[in-house]
């Protein structure tokens, strides 16, 4: 296994011995992940092997029972409320579902992290709704769409509507997850195509979870393995398919048979 | 050991088994006391963003026209029908005894004190805390709640803010129509069906209600107000499990709702109408 640090530099999400329970079950068991500037980093596992709680903890969702989780090497876990908000406008998340605001119009849906930024950084509306256009040109919508309710959209549209929600306030850290799930192929090679160009044109860094291969290959520069809690492999996105850990082999290679079978049946 | 001794010493004494229910009752108290705890702690984290900055308008005005205005049909016609059936039944009653000219002092008095606050509390329960509820929760299990909480936006101070503020507020005015609407109801009934003189029903009415009466009624609707968008929230913001979590969390709403609306009703009447 890959270290969590080859790469020389400050990372810019650094977490060390993350751990979470829920009761008596052990989601995450002192996890150790580097995501470095401008890279994105892509943590595949099977369901319910952790990964949407990894994400949720590092957003500051759910709070973890031991471990430390720094961005531009403070921790976010001891902040306090104001710079932890402070934090959070350095981030976007595009969420699985899209999560948008069923009772908003798509435009300010884009626009609601400008909105609801902190006195002095708040954009007005008109300037808000003139940018959410902008972004929505940027993902591939006509910003006619902005004037539509999110339930008169497609699920690809959705997903678009979420993704210009994330890079609308064009954060520094963008977090996925499950970006393609739910999607046909060709769509959601659309959207991570989508994704690789907004990560770039940011600047970005960008940590997805999935379970989607193809995916994971098209998005990641780096690519981590979780299971049963725990990080079993790391290295680079495209020695994914012939990374040499058996876990990993058979994950991305789609097998039956295998040591995460034989988990499974025990 | 043989297998039939193992399973002998697994077995619980008879001590353990007649603790069983005792054990059961300290968990139901412990469950109940930890529940009012967490339900105190969001009613005060949910009224401390009321007092910061920024106020979420928008949201405020929409849920105060949710508690208001949308529910003003159904409260309307509870109140009017209300005082038309306490008008006649008061007449069965006080017919007995020739004091059938109280009837307007029991009328006003039924329904600016308990009726109106009590009725109104119930119907807008039903409506807006049920509607509340599945709002919120829907936006919990779809992940909207967290997405706030990604967006710089505390959702306390987004979402339960501004409705218990809205509760708080609207209620009183709905009483108020509740009031004017359940005196009329017995108007009607007592002039056009009973025979009562117009002018003696309304002096009667007037001479007999007391400010106080009026304002306690209000006072006693706002608290409901408050508790019905707590309950909508509450139960609402802790929902769980897709479809099924969000139903149940809006029956529970519902019924916690009516419930506390009932109790409060009584220790709210003690304290203010029993000297």
């Amino acid at each position: 296994m890959n270290g969590p640090t080859t790469r020389i530099g400050v990372p810019k999400i650094r977490i060390r011995g993350l751990s979470k329970s829920f009761g008596p079950k052990r989601v995450l068991d002192g996890i150790d992940l580097d995501v470095h500037p401008g890279t994105s980093t892509v943590v595949i596992g099977g369901s319910g092997s952790g990964k949407s709680v990894l994400l949720r903890c590092i957003l500051g969702l759910i709070e973890p029972d031991a471990g430390t989780i720094e961005i531009d090497g403070v921790d976010v876990l001891a902040q306090g409320r104001r710079d932890q908000e402070a934090t959070r406008e350095r981030i976007g998340m595009l969420f699985q579902n899209g999560a948008l605001f069923d009772s908003l119009p798509v435009w300010e849906n884009v626009a609601f992290g400008l909105l609801a930024r902190r006195k002095g950084r708040r954009m007005s509306r008109t300037a808000a709704r003139q940018r959410a256009g902008q972004v929505l040109t940027q993902v591939g919508l006509d910003p006619s769409v902005g004037n539509l309710q999110p339930s008169e959209l497609s699920g690809g549209m959705q997903k678009r509507v979420g993704l210009a929600r994330a890079i609308a306030a064009q954060p520094e850290i963008l977090f996925f997850d499950e970006p393609t799930t739910g999607l046909d192929p060709i769509m959601g090679a659309v959207i991570d195509g989508l994704i690789v160009d907004c990560v770039k044109r940011l600047g970005s860094t960008a940590l997805a979870i999935t379970h989607d291969m193809a995916s994971a290959t098209r998005i990641g520069d780096r690519a981590a393995m979780l299971y049963q809690g725990r990080l079993v492999w790391q290295g680079e996105a495209a020695s994914l398919l012939h990374s040499g850990n058996p876990l990993v082999d058979q994950f991305t290679h789609g097998r039956r048979e295998g040591p995460i079978g034989m988990e499974l049946r025990r | 050991m043989t297998d039939p001794e193992v399973a002998e010493a697994d077995r619980p004494t008879l001590a353990v088994r007649a603790a069983a229910p005792v054990s059961a009752l300290g968990r139901l108290v412990l469950d109940t006391v930890g529940g009012a705890g967490r339900l105190a702690l969001f009613a005060l984290n949910g009224l401390s963003h009321l007092l910061r900055p920024p106020f979420y308008w928008r949201n405020f005005l929409s849920a105060f026209f949710e508690f208001a205005f949308y529910s003003l049909p159904v409260v309307a016609l509870t109140a009017i029908f209300s005082g038309m059936v306490i008008a006649l039944q008061s007449y069965t009653g006080f017919s007995r005894f020739n004091a059938q000219s109280a009837i307007a002092d029991i009328v006003v008095l039924s329904v600016v004190r308990e009726l109106g606050p009590v009725l109104a509390g119930l119907m807008v329960a039903g409506r807006v805390g049920a509607a509340m509820a599945a709002e919120i929760g829907t936006m919990r299990v779809t992940d909207q709640v967290d997405a706030l909480g990604t967006l710089s936006t505390n959702p306390m101070k987004y979402l339960v803010a501004p409705r218990l503020l809205a509760g708080l507020l609207a209620l009183p005015l709905l009483v108020v129509v509740a009031d004017i609407l359940g005196v009329m109801g017995g108007f009607i009934v007592s002039v056009v069906k009973l025979g009562f003189s117009p002018a003696a029903y309304v002096a009667n009415t007037f001479s007999f209600v007391q400010p106080m009466d009026v304002i306690v009624g209000l006072a006693k609707a706002g608290a409901f107000g408050f508790l019905i968008a707590l309950m909508g929230c509450y139960n609402g913001y802790h929902s769980r499990g897709g479809a099924q979590g969000v139903g149940a969390s809006t029956t529970s709403a519902v019924v916690a709702a009516s419930i506390l609306i009932l109790c409060f009703d009584y220790v709210l009447t003690e304290m203010f109408f029993s000297r």
